[in-house]
């Protein structure tokens, strides 16, 4: 068996048609096999170059909406995801992946391979791209996450704030259109918060990120959607929703 | 606390250690024979997981199988200061199924050589063989003659299932180092028994414990996957089974004949100064003579065989259908 | 604590450690067979393998008795083959009497047990020299090109990966009933077989559980990126002539050493 082969198309991502959104979402409701509903009639469109904020209690739906950009549970039960046009079906899927950076919150979970380069490298090996590109992806990547020369290391022996830059790189070696985080800033003590703030800064990507860090969503993000029992309940700019204690009260939140 | 210390000084290494046979304990032959079984019945495997085309099931197999070695280090007292811990080939195969649970179990004992050099690596095959497939065929065989009857009798034959595997797996190893000419067979049988009752024991309860932990959270997981095809397991297990049992007292009959084998593969060795004449005795004074080991492999050879009857009449009386 | 402590690989810039995984593993496996067929009381050929391997270990800027240090743990097993001293015929060495039983140490039973210890434990030292200069995913490649399934390499790449989160997971179980379980003044430890051990395999069932939900995040996980039941790599060696060469070499010395383990005594 080949132990390297990549398909004759590499997936390389199309130009985004003018003034279409990197994602929409549109009446979208999702309910698990076990019955419970977790998303209801959700719609939420994200335009190139913004960066928001998701946040809301615990069991919100913010993960559910998160895993539903990347086609990973599979069929919704009604409305619509479209991810730089392209409604979300088997065909789609490889496309759809690679727009899409889906970086999850335990970062023990998103390095599932023994090597930092070997997880860097997954994503563009799967996309098809032949050993010289996959390389001088997992390089670009791990500058951008600021990680240079750890491709060798092995992932159970970094630090949580390391694991966490280098499963941003993981998807950046994809080159998305958009970066979905899931809780980037969790478990992170005050150090490795703030550099991780200042990579997110520095990202010149488009950005949809869940979070409980109100202190993060104000510094980082002029837009934030709040949802609640698997609705979208505001979606704003910062700091008008920030301001408005009886909102946040209502959902859960702390004004910073 | 860190954890290498409290994994190397803890009992549990130390007890495992007599099932994961090292480098230089058995011969080349029965290490090459063992590779070759245990290559052909893992071919198998590969074979079978791959057609079921699982994309899932990689990911699945490794983490189990961290899940395997992580549990291992797990362990209660049991008595006189010794400890009752995992091995898990039983609970693998249930949980997984018995081609994936044998990767998995596979993927443990090559990592527990390969990184802790606990198991030689020639003689992988024969460790394969004795903790992975055995154990984990008998196992599974007697723990699907109960299913589709009650909660009790299932997690009473899975106790029953694990004990019976590591005590196959020690008898294993005793013949293979008794064919290797590396041990006394009329000792090694009854030793190795008689420690692993004990271990043995451990496994039988720590298995059954977690399927029923499992049975109560998460029924689903254990009542997939049932029925078709299952049968042939059944009369697997019971097969390696009779053909464990019966290789033991024929090898301790007539000891001369596995000596036999060991002598015609013992070729290679050119320089064995003395050649193998009809032994003088085969019972060893401290404790052939107060009869302890005798009594000791009745009593373990009649738990045996009550298991196996047990089973037997399992398979037997199976007029329903679990649906 | 963290569990990386039970890794056993020395970072290290040596020869040794440069070498092509795939020579390494296969020297490797060739020395333990070439000490296995070692006749017994073979000493010569057995002192000149443990100077060989002495001499790998120096090449690979380790401490001289590095693997020496780590080799006991077949100790227990040896127990295994102390009965071939009694039980293989020959000359008496050393009898006495117990209870009504004459016990008897054989020359050649003498011969033979010493010589299964001392292969045995020259065949652990290798091991662990093996892992000590071969990271585990360097090795992993190379049972890749040894023709090993790619779902058996893959399998226990995912397992070298989680062994360390899950063996945390395990040792903060053992923590948890370790705080909530008082013990007597005597060690004693509370409750009856039957109540410890299902709490035990209350634990292993537990564990079981969070490992089955982290592999379906996992496998989310790799789904995000792109994943579609193929599993790639990258292979990062290539054998280089040297690779060759210190192949050839080192099998040359196991060859030569065979040799002198069957050289009619002079």
């Amino acid at each position: 068996m080949p132990v390297f082969h990549h398909r004759a198309d590499p997936i390389i991502a199309s130009p985004l048609p003018a003034g279409a959104p990197v994602i929409a979402v549109h009446g979208l409701s999702f309910a698990y096999s076990d019955g419970h509903v977790a998303l209801h009639e959700v719609s939420i469109d994200i335009h190139a170059q913004e960066k928001v904020a998701l946040v809301g209690p615990n069991g919100a739906g913010k993960s559910t909406l998160m895993l539903h950009l990347n086609g990973i549970l599979g069929q919704h039960d009604n409305g619509r995801v479209q991810v730089s046009g392209m409604p979300i079906n088997r065909a789609n899927l490889p496309h759809i992946r690679a727009k899409v950076g889906l970086v999850f919150q335990n970062p023990d979970d998103q390095l599932f391979s023994p090597t930092v380069f070997e997880d860097v490298a997954f994503g563009p090996l799967h996309m098809g791209f032949a050993e010289p590109d996959v390389r001088a992806r997992v390089e670009r990547a791990l500058g951008q996450v600021g990680m240079e020369g750890f491709g060798e290391r092995l992932s159970h022996h970094l630090s949580i704030g390391q694991k966490k830059r280098i499963a941003i790189a993981t998807v950046l070696s994809m080159d998305p259109e958009i970066l979905v985080l899931d809780e980037p800033s969790a478990g992170l003590d005050p150090r490795a918060r703030r550099s991780l703030i200042n990579l997110l800064r520095q990202l010149p990507i488009t950005m949809l990120v869940s979070t409980h860090d109100m202190l993060m969503v104000r510094e980082l993000f002029p837009r934030m959607i709040i949802m609640d029992e698997g609705h979208v309940v505001a979606d704003g700019p910062t700091p008008a929703l920030m301001s408005d204690a009886a909102l946040l009260e209502a959902h859960g939140l702390e004004m910073p | 606390m860190s954890l290498a210390p409290s994994l190397f000084t803890s009992p549990i290494l130390a007890s495992a250690t007599l099932l994961h046979i090292p480098d230089g304990f058995l011969n080349l032959v029965i290490s090459l024979l063992c590779w070759l079984i245990s290559l052909a019945v893992l071919a198998g495997a590969v074979r079978s997981t791959q057609r079921q085309f699982d994309e899932r099931l990689a990911p699945l197999a490794g983490i189990m199988a961290a899940f395997i070695f992580a549990a291992q280090m797990i362990n209660f007292p049991v008595a006189g200061g010794t400890s009752g811990h995992l091995v898990g080939a039983t609970l693998a195969f249930i949980v997984l199924g018995p081609w994936l649970g044998m990767l998995a179990m596979t993927a443990v004992i090559a990592s527990q050589a390969i990184i802790f050099q606990d198991g030689g690596l020639v003689v992988m095959g024969a460790n394969i063989l004795v903790m992975g497939i055995v154990p984990g065929v008998i196992g599974y065989g007697i723990y699907q003659m109960s299913r589709g009857r009650s909660r009790a009798v299932q997690l009473a034959a899975t106790g029953v299932a694990a004990w019976i595997s590591v005590m196959a797996a020690a008898l294993v190893v005793a013949l293979l180092l008794g064919a290797s000419g590396t041990t006394s067979l009329s000792v090694a049988i009854p030793a190795m028994l008689g420690i692993h009752a004990l271990i043995g024991l451990g496994e039988a309860l720590i298995t059954a414990a977690a399927l029923s932990f499992v049975m109560q959270t998460r029924p689903t997981l254990v009542q997939d996957g049932a029925a078709v095809g299952q049968r042939r397991w059944v009369i697997a297990g019971t097969l390696v089974t009779l053909a464990v049992l019966l290789l033991a007292p024929l090898a301790s009959a007539s000891p001369d004949g596995l000596e036999w084998v060991a002598e015609q593969t013992g070729f290679l060795d050119t320089a064995q100064n003395a050649p193998y004449n009809i032994l003088p005795d085969y019972t060893l004074p401290f404790l052939g003579e107060t009869g302890v080991s005798t009594i000791l492999a009745g009593l373990i050879g009649a738990l045996l065989v009550v298991g196996v009857m047990f089973g037997l009449f399992r398979l037997l009386r199976r007029p329903r259908q679990a649906s | 604590m963290h569990a990386n402590t039970f890794d056993r690989f020395e970072h290290r810039h040596s020869l040794i450690h440069r070498l092509d995984p795939r020579v390494k593993t296969v020297i490797t496996l060739l020395f333990i067979v070439a000490n296995v067929l070692l006749p017994d009381g073979a000493w010569l050929a057995f002192l000149a393998a443990w100077a060989f391997l002495l001499l790998l270990t120096v090449l690979a800027d380790l401490p001289l008795f590095y693997a020496a240090k780590r080799s006991f743990i077949v100790l227990p097993f040896t127990l295994a083959a102390i009965t071939v001293m009694f039980t293989l015929p020959g000359q008496p060495l050393l009898s006495w009497q117990m209870g009504s039983r004459q016990m008897m140490i054989t020359d050649a039973g003498l011969l033979r047990f010493v010589s299964i210890v001392i292969r045995s434990w020259l065949s652990i030292q290798m091991a662990i020299l093996l892992t000590a200069v071969t990271q585990l995913p360097d090795l992993l490649h190379a049972l890749q090109h040894l023709r090993v399934p790619r779902i058996l390499v893959a399998i226990i790449s995912f397992m070298y990966r989680y062994l360390f989160v899950l063996a945390d997971e395990a040792m903060r179980l053992l923590r948890a009933r370790e705080a909530r379980s008082a013990r007597g003044w005597a060690g004693k430890s509370g409750g009856t077989i039957w109540w410890r051990a299902r709490v035990a395999g209350h634990m292993v069932g537990q564990l079981m559980l969070r490992s089955l939900e982290r592999s379906d995040r996992v496998y989310n996980a790799m789904l995000a990126r792109g994943y579609d039941g193929r599993l790639l790599t990258l292979n990062p060696h290539r054998m280089q002539p040297g690779d060759w060469l210190a192949g050839v070499l080192a099998a040359a010395v196991i060859a030569g050493i065979q040799l002198l383990g069957r050289l009619p005594p002079i």
